[in-house]
C-alpha cells in the first residue's frame, strides 16, 4: 500500500515537474527553476510583492516607492527597448543589486542559484513571458573621449532634449515638471536629483547611465532617447551628467558591478562617479 | 486490488487538476485576436455602401465646468506657439450641450467575430505642445505613427493597463516613432515633459466606432444586423451604454446625455 502511494507521489511530482519545464530563467550558464524559486519567493518577497505578484503583499501599504507589480511584465531596469520585455540577466542583476531609496534591499547574499529560480519564477507571473521573447539587448558601443567638449556638447543636449523639465537646469531634480510626475500605477514619483549623489538605481558605471538614457525606466516618466539621439550623443550626455553629480561618492561604484555569475567584477579603473574626465 | 485501483485513480485525477490548476496560474491573458472561421463570419465594411447606419449626437446637460488656463510658461518654446491664452480641451460644449471629444463604438455583439486590422497607420500629432487629435481611435494591430511637429522635444508615453507600456523621447525633426498595440483598451497618453498634454488613444478589435465633433454627432456606418451594446466614452464624464437592435441596412437614431458634474 505505501508504495503504491510513494508511486503515486512520483508520478505527481513528475508531471508538475513537466509542468514548469516552460519556466526557466538562463544567467549566464545557470538555469534558474521556478519550481524551486517559488519556495524562496514565499520566503523572502511574498511579503510586499504578494502571493500572486501584483505588488500587492501585506507590507505593501506602508513603503514607498510601491513593490513592483510583476504581472504586466513592466520593468525599470532593462538592456531592452522601451516596451520590450527584459532579459533574464536585466532581472538577475536587479535583484542581485536592489533598488536604492526603496525597500528593495539586495539579494547578494542568496546563492547565484538561488536568486536564477527566483527569476524564473518571478516570470510566471506575467503571461507575456510566455507570449513573447525579450529581443537582444541594446548593444554598448565603446564609450568616447570624455573630454571637455563632449560635456559642452552633452550640456546643450541636456537643454534640447527638455531632461531639465524635469531634471532641472543644474540636474538637482527641481525642473518645472518634477512636482507633476507620478508612475504607471499614479503614485508620485520625483526625478533623479543628480546633485544629491545617491547611487543610480539601475548601475552605476558610465555603461549603465548609456544604457539607462537609451532603453529608458518603463512604468516611469523617463523615456527612451534611442529615437533622438546617436551614440555619441548619449554618450556626450553622460560625460555631461557626471559633472551635475558634485556630491557623489566614488566608493560605491566598486561595489556595483556584479557580474551574471554574481561575483563582483575587478575593474575599479572605471569612471564610476564623481566628475568625469579632466574637468 | 482494489484499493491500488482507487489510488491509481485518485492519483491520475490529482495529477489532472494539479497540471490544469497550474496553466491557470500562469494568468493567460486574452488576446485579441483573429479567429480560424474567419472567413464566412466576415461582416459588411464600414466603408461599404450595405448595412446598417447608426447615427446620433451625445450632448451634455446642466451647468458645464468652465475650461481653465493652461500655463506653459515651462517651456518657452511651447509658449510661444500660442500667442492668445490656451485653454483646456477636456470637456468640450458646442452649441445646445453638444459634447465634442465623445468615443462611441460598439463594446458588445460581435462574439467572436474578427475583423483585420487596416494596413494604413494612423496618425498621432503632437503640434503646439498639445496632441492632434486629443482622442484618436484605431484597431488593435494597426500600425500608430506618432509625429513631432513641434521645435522642442516630447515623451511621448501611453499608460495603458492591458498593452505594452512604452515612453519615447521625440526631439524635433526626428523620425515619427511606429507602434502598434495588441488589446482593446483606452489609453491615456501623456508627455512627462509638458505635464499640461493629455490624449486618449481608444484601441478596437472592430472599425465601429467614431469620435464626437464640436456638433457632438457620430455616425457608425455598414453596420451588420444584430444586437448591440452601444458605449459613449467621455474622458471626464464617463461612460453611457445602450443596448440596440439593427435590423438589415436599416438606418438607427441614437442619442447620448450626459449630466455634468
Amino acid at each position: 500500500m505505501r508504495a503504491h502511494l510513494s508511486e503515486i507521489l512520483v508520478l505527481l511530482l513528475a508531471a508538475s515537474g513537466q509542468a514548469t519545464f516552460a519556466q526557466e530563467s538562463h544567467i549566464g550558464g545557470l538555469t534558474g527553476e521556478a519550481m524551486r524559486g517559488k519556495q524562496l519567493y514565499r520566503r523572502y518577497c511574498v511579503g510586499c510583492h504578494g502571493p500572486l505578484g501584483d505588488g500587492r503583499g501585506e507590507n505593501a501599504q506602508w513603503i514607498d516607492p510601491k513593490p513592483r507589480n510583476f504581472v504586466t511584465g513592466t520593468f525599470k531596469c532593462r538592456s531592452t527597448p522601451s516596451g520590450a520585455l527584459p532579459t533574464d540577466e536585466d532581472l538577475y542583476k536587479s535583484v542581485t543589486r536592489g533598488f536604492v531609496d526603496s525597500n528593495m534591499p539586495s539579494w547578494l547574499p542568496l546563492t547565484a542559484q538561488q536568486r536564477a529560480d527566483l527569476i524564473a519564477y518571478v516570470k510566471t507571473f506575467s503571461s507575456r513571458f510566455s507570449e513573447e521573447k525579450a529581443p537582444s539587448p541594446l548593444q554598448v558601443p565603446s564609450e568616447s573621449e570624455a573630454n571637455q567638449q563632449s560635456i559642452q556638447r552633452g550640456n546643450e543636449l541636456f537643454q534640447k532634449m527638455n531632461c531639465w523639465s524635469c531634471h532641472g537646469k543644474e540636474g538637482r531634480g527641481d525642473g518645472p515638471s518634477a512636482q507633476t510626475l507620478v508612475d504607471s500605477r499614479g503614485y508620485a514619483i520625483p526625478p533623479y536629483d543628480f546633485a544629491a549623489g545617491t547611487r543610480f538605481k539601475c548601475g552605476e558605471s558610465n555603461q549603465d547611465l548609456y544604457r539607462i538614457l537609451m532603453t529608458g525606466l518603463d512604468g516611469t516618466p523617463m523615456p527612451s532617447f534611442a529615437n533622438g539621439l546617436t551614440p555619441d550623443q548619449a554618450w556626450d550626455v553622460v560625460h555631461y551628467i557626471r559633472t551635475l553629480q558634485i556630491n557623489s561618492k566614488r566608493k560605491w561604484a566598486k561595489k556595483e558591478n556584479v557580474q551574471a555569475d554574481g561575483s563582483e567584477s575587478k575593474r575599479a579603473g572605471e569612471q564610476l562617479g564623481g566628475r568625469a574626465g579632466p574637468l | 486490488m482494489r484499493a491500488k485501483i482507487k489510488y491509481l485513480y485518485l492519483g491520475a485525477v490529482a495529477t489532472f487538476v494539479l497540471l490544469t490548476s497550474y496553466s491557470a496560474g500562469s494568468r493567460t491573458v486574452t488576446t485579441i485576436g483573429e479567429s480560424p472561421a474567419a472567413a464566412d463570419l466576415r461582416v459588411t465594411r464600414p466603408d461599404s455602401p450595405e448595412g446598417a447606419v447608426l447615427s446620433g449626437i451625445v450632448k451634455v446637460a446642466g451647468p458645464q465646468p468652465a475650461a481653465t488656463r493652461i500655463d506653459m510658461a515651462a517651456d518657452p518654446a511651447c509658449l510661444k506657439m500660442h500667442p492668445a491664452p490656451t485653454m483646456s480641451e477636456d470637456v468640450v460644449v458646442g452649441t445646445n450641450g453638444a459634447l465634442k471629444n465623445v468615443i462611441v463604438y460598439i463594446s458588445d455583439g460581435f462574439g467572436n467575430r474578427s475583423f483585420d486590422p487596416p494596413t494604413e497607420p494612423i496618425v498621432l500629432e503632437q503640434k503646439g505642445c498639445t496632441y492632434s487629435p486629443r482622442i484618436l481611435g484605431m484597431r488593435a494591430r494597426q500600425e500608430l505613427k506618432v509625429i513631432n511637429d513641434d521645435p522642442t522635444t516630447h515623451n511621448i508615453h501611453p499608460v495603458p493597463q492591458n498593452n505594452r507600456e512604452w515612453n519615447m523621447s521625440q526631439p524635433p525633426g526626428s523620425s515619427p516613432i511606429d507602434e502598434t498595440f495588441a488589446r482593446e483598451e483606452i489609453i491615456p497618453v501623456k508627455c512627462n515633459v509638458h505635464p499640461w498634454m493629455k490624449g486618449y488613444i481608444a484601441v478596437f478589435k472592430h472599425p465601429y466606432f467614431a469620435v464626437t465633433g464640436k456638433d457632438g454627432k457620430f455616425v457608425l456606418k455598414g453596420l451588420p444586423a444584430g444586437n448591440y451594446t452601444i458605449t459613449a466614452w467621455h474622458e471626464r464624464l464617463g461612460t453611457s451604454t445602450q443596448k440596440i437592435a439593427i435590423t438589415a441596412n436599416e438606418t438607427k437614431e441614437v442619442s447620448f446625455v450626459f449630466e455634468a458634474h
